[in-house]
């Protein structure tokens, strides 16, 4: 695609990895809000992607899905470019960046994961929302298909959003903090499904805040803090040496503690 | 003090009248009435689109930036010796010059640091200054008569032809049609744009059928309504539909007959007070049937959610009530180890139960005997009906059910578990329940009722 | 193109009236509601048809606080509206604005016959005819000068905006910036806010006169635009803003009655060019601004500031 790909020594990037991201930088204004990441990411993980407010976790996400505009660097969906094949790419965006007066019900939200598929102008028909229902499912709420998204509780909510990922049939997702604000219940059932996937030999990366699930969550982490601070299998990467070159001094007492008791637990 | 008050009723032809003119009887005012009616319906329905893509306020920008491609038209027409007032001519000159303005909207918010709003303002503003400087010059015109030109602004309906009505008729069926093609795409992009944008959409070309819509329906309206209050016209009903349903088709639906509404009988009235300028009496008669909606309206409207908000009260009071007695009776009859059963409690004990003051205790007591809840009860104590204490066992039933439900499930330590339970357990619906047991109370009878989890807290009182 | 008196009066009257706008107008910009000005300034007319009607006169202390009272009933059924109704903010303030306006018409087309008030110059004003309203005159030197009660008018206005502007020049600019913030610090934000409004509701009451409700819109937002562009500090921007606007008037003065002669016409409305003379100076400083313009940007990427600069003096 770009002519300095050749020249650069680095990560294989084959076509078999599901996501290769190849010197990526990104700008907003005048500063960069993340530089240089260059990542392979292997198929069939639950990957975390952990960083400090700011670090550019959601960004690294948006330049993936080609809905901000990249600096420099490049991103590719199973060897190819995202916009040939997005139809592998399933994506969460952050529940608040819609807005949830919307007057629209449950399964109407779910039935939209499947909009690229049924094309320009044609209707959604029976089979489709059989589909969309079926997602619902999976997600535990298909008894709310038809309430209209505000009567929602923000973790059913965020299961709706899942679902219409899910009904998107993706090998790869793409998740912004499904687990923000979401009640435990929620939690718990979406980890359950992101494992269901995994085990189907889906990838999916998923913005997280929360470091004390991290090993319990995730197979792999992305420590990010503008670049990759580190990136592989959770058990090498997820130390405490490479969080405190993630967090710097913003790693808090809280955050120490909780670790040492899992220390002590184990 | 106002003497203009009285023009109005001079001016008023009586009520035979007016039943002519709203039931299309009059031939005169048939094509004006039926027109707006029009254009109500098909700026209803692309106006919510418009609204829930929250760019309302674009259609304003849209609408002055439209005055200049008028006079620009007229100058170009009678250039070319044309009959200057050609309607389909002075109207391609405005949705050129419309859309020339929402471009330069867009240019400018992408590439400079000014936010939407003052893009909006700077674009509508020149363009109308330029408008009217345009305007200026025609009226001194030398062979031409410009005169009328004027009328884009304000609006004149009763100016109206039927080549005008065919026109218009032409134009909002093709834009019905083309929004119902659009359906699904529209739905997508107003409500998650980055989605439609992965999923392969382009959010840009979308917006572009969606703004070329609105210009040809601002377009048209002109006419009739004016450049100034068309926006009404956008966004007034369909702020209104919402209040009505909470379905997007629901809401087209509500919008279209909404606007209808308003331009049927706004013309309607300014055709009997011709003075009048018809596009004010479109608008307001648009914000009276907002105001009522916004009140009234069986969906989202100000008294229905009150109304929700006071029932949700209500049953909360009393299941707060009902399980406040129980306890009690359960505390009581546990250092007998009986089983609860219905008995009477002591007022005082059940005050202290909860935070609850004296009034407000003595009026929930009121609304659960209502309700037939309590068989009798007087200052010093209260005995729940044999219906009440059902109730109450199921109230407690259910809330235990959160509880262990909340533990179990969610690792959240039990001291914490009351006060989130008390928050959920008015919304759980008869599925949830029998669902938490299945999961919680396979062996148990589906009848019993769990131990609370927590040992209760029995304030002021002594064992 | 010959110039009279009369002409030096529609210059004073528009700088005047110019500089007053584009005053709140920059704030109104900070803080991201150039479309309440346009909002209000619509919304002012049954405030001003009421006045009218009611005293028969356009030159009542009543008439700008009618008028400054609808103003700020506007900002406030807009927040009614969108937090009680859960509108969209755009759409509230749409739905308020032309009802306020359709109002308002309906009342000047009714009294029509009593009160001196055309329709056309609700939108553009006629600044031509200001001279005539003489409010005092005095001889200086052999020569009589006439002074126009407009110009008394809107220089009363302008020294309010300014007096206002720089007794509350940081409270408004933190309220502009983060109104949380200024919550914190102990500046009521609320407050400020409606000073805000009423500023714009009188600037546009006094301006309404000379150049109408509409273009009055031009006067408020485009010379805060174009300063916005061209600098990071607020009161820098204050005065580009004024400066443009200034230069607007004398400008758009002088192309409406000098322009059409080009083309073999009479001239044109002096209010209508003065905001063609504003949008012509903005799209240049869109393309050249040193910092801003698209053609740096072509030459040199991205060099978009955020708001937090002007702050940051």
């Amino acid at each position: 695609m770009q002519a300095n790909l050749e020249n650069r020594p680095i990560a294989t990037h084959e076509a078999s990895y599901p996501l290769a991201i190849h010197d990526l930088t990104v700008a907003y204004s005048r500063k960069p809000v993340i530089w240089d990441i260059d990542l392979d990411i292997p198929e069939g993980k639950l990957v975390g992607v952990i960083g400090p407010n700011g670090a550019g976790k959601s960004t690294l996400l948006k330049a993936c899905l080609d809905l901000v505009p990249k600096a420099s660097g490049d991103v590719r969906i199973y060897g190819q470019i995202y916009r040939k094949n997005r139809n592998l790419v399933g994506y969460v965006p952050q529940r608040e960046s819609v807005d949830w007066d919307f007057p629209i019900s449950a399964l109407d939200v779910v039935t939209m994961g499947l909009y690229g598929n049924i094309g320009w102008l044609k209707p959604v028909r029976s089979q489709h929302k059989a589909i969309a229902l079926d997602a619902l499912d999976r997600v535990g709420v298909a008894q709310l298909a038809d309430r209209q998204i505000s009567q929602l509780s923000g973790g059913q909510q965020q299961r709706v959003f899942i679902a219409r990922a899910l009904a998107q049939q993706a090998q790869l997702y793409f998740m912004d903090e499904p687990f923000a604000a979401v009640d435990a219940a929620t939690e718990r059932a979406v980890v359950e499904l992101l494992q269901d996937l995994r085990n189907q030999g889906k990838t999916c990366v998923v913005v997280h805040h929360d470091l004390s699930t991290v090993t319990q969550y995730f197979d792999w982490v992305i420590l990010l803090n503008m670049r990759v601070v580190a990136a592989g299998p959770t058990q090498t990467v997820f130390t405490q040496e490479n969080l405190h070159k993630t967090y710097g001094g913003k790693l808090t007492l809280l955050v120490e503690a909780s670790e040492a008791l899992k220390n002590l637990g184990k | 003090m106002i003497p203009a008050l009285g023009n109005f009723i001079t001016e008023w032809a009586g009520w035979p009248e007016a039943l002519d003119v709203l039931l299309l009887q009059n031939y005169n005012t048939r094509l004006v009435v039926l027109s707006t009616t029009l254009l109500g319906i098909a700026s209803g329905i692309i106006g919510s689109f418009l609204l829930l893509r929250k760019r309302s306020l674009m259609g304003d920008a849209l609408s002055h930036a439209c005055l200049p491609g008028i006079g620009l038209a007229f100058i170009i027409l009678v250039a070319f010796g044309g009959e200057g007032k050609y309607l389909p001519g002075l109207l391609l000159g405005a949705l050129v010059t419309g859309l020339l303005g929402v471009g330069m909207v867009i240019a400018v918010r992408n590439t400079t640091r000014l936010k939407d709003d003052a893009a909006m303002g700077v674009v509508l503003s020149v363009f109308f200054g330029l408008g009217i400087a345009i305007m200026g010059l025609l009226q001194k015109m030398p062979g031409a008569s410009a005169a009328g030109l004027e009328h884009f602004i304000y609006g004149k309906a009763a100016s109206m032809v039927l080549s005008d009505f065919g026109f218009i008729l032409t134009i909002t069926v093709i834009v019905i049609a083309v929004s119902m093609l659009f359906l699904k795409e529209f739905v997508l992009l107003c409500f998650d744009d980055s989605f439609a944008a992965t999923s392969g959409w382009s959010v840009t070309l979308l917006d572009m059928i969606l703004l070329l819509l609105v210009a040809a329906i601002t377009v048209v309206g002109l006419q009739a309504v004016g450049l100034i209050l068309i926006i009404a016209f956008l966004i007034t009903p369909a702020a209104a539909a919402r209040f009505w349903t909470d379905d997007l088709r629901g809401m087209l639906v509500w919008a279209g007959i909404l606007g209808g509404l308003s331009g049927w009988i706004g013309a309607s009235v300014s055709a009997l007070l011709p003075n009048l300028p018809a596009g004010s009496l479109i608008v307001l008669v648009g914000s009276g049937l907002f105001l009522f909606s916004m009140i009234f309206g069986n969906a989202r409207g100000i008294l229905k959610r009150y109304w929700k908000h006071l029932k949700l009260k209500r049953k909360v009071g009393r299941q707060h009530l009902l399980r406040s007695v129980f306890e009690i009776i359960e505390a009581e009859l546990r250092g007998e180890s009986r089983e609860p059963v219905n008995m009477a409690v002591s007022v005082d004990r059940l005050q202290k139960h909860r935070t609850w003051t004296p009034k407000r205790l003595h009026h929930l007591i009121k609304a659960a005997s209502k309700e037939d809840h309590i068989e009798s009860f007087d200052a010093h104590t209260l005995r729940l009906s044999e219906a009440g204490f059902g109730e109450a066992a199921r109230t407690t039933r259910n809330h235990r059910l959160w509880e262990l439900y909340l533990i179990s499930y969610a690792d959240i330590a039990p001291s914490h578990v009351d006060r989130d339970a008390d928050s959920v357990e008015h919304i759980l619906n008869p599925d949830m329940v029998r669902e938490l047991e299945a999961r919680l109370l396979q062996k148990e009878s589906s009848l019993a009722i769990p131990r609370s989890p927590h040992q209760i807290e029995e304030k002021g009182v002594t064992p | 193109m010959s110039w009279y008196t009369i002409d030096t009066w529609i210059v004073i009257v528009g700088v005047l009236c110019a500089i007053s706008c584009a005053l709140p107008g920059c704030y109104l910009l900070l803080r991201q509601m150039s479309m309440m000005g346009d909002a209000i300034s619509h919304a002012v007319l049954p405030g001003l048809a009421i006045a009218f009607m009611v005293t028969g006169s356009r030159s009542s202390i009543g008439m700008f606080i009618g008028a400054a009272v609808v103003g700020v009933l506007t900002a406030v059924f807009t927040q009614w509206i969108s937090s009680w109704g859960k509108v969209d903010r755009g759409a509230s303030m749409g739905i308020v604005f032309t009802t306020l306006f359709a109002l308002g018409l309906l009342l000047i087309v009714q009294a029509a016959d009593h009160v001196d008030l055309d329709p056309g110059c609700v939108l553009y004003g006629a600044i031509e005819m200001t001279p005539l309203d003489v409010f005092t005159s005095f001889t200086v030197a052999g020569v009589a000068i006439d002074i126009p009660r407009a110009a008394i008018v809107l220089l009363g206005v302008l020294l309010l905006n300014l007096i206002i502007i720089l007794a509350f020049f940081k409270e408004l600019k933190i309220a502009a910036f983060d109104p949380e913030l200024a919550t914190s610090l102990g500046i009521n934000a609320q407050w400020m806010h409606y000073l805000l409004m009423t500023l714009v509701a009188i600037t546009t009451v006094a301006a309404f006169e000379a150049v109408g409700s509409i273009i009055v819109i031009a006067m408020l937002i485009v010379p805060a635009a174009i300063a916005y562009l061209l600098t990071d500090r607020l009161w820098v921007m204050l005065v580009i803003s004024a400066v443009f606007a200034a230069l607007s008037a004398v400008l758009g003065h002088v192309s409406a009655i000098g322009l059409p002669h080009l083309f073999g016409m009479e001239s044109t409305t002096t209010s209508g060019m003065m905001a063609v003379v504003l949008g012509v100076f903005f799209i240049i400083v869109w393309l050249v601004s040193p910092r801003q313009g698209l053609l740096r940007r072509q030459i040199f990427g991205k060099t978009v500031a955020s708001k937090e600069d002007l702050m940051h003096e």
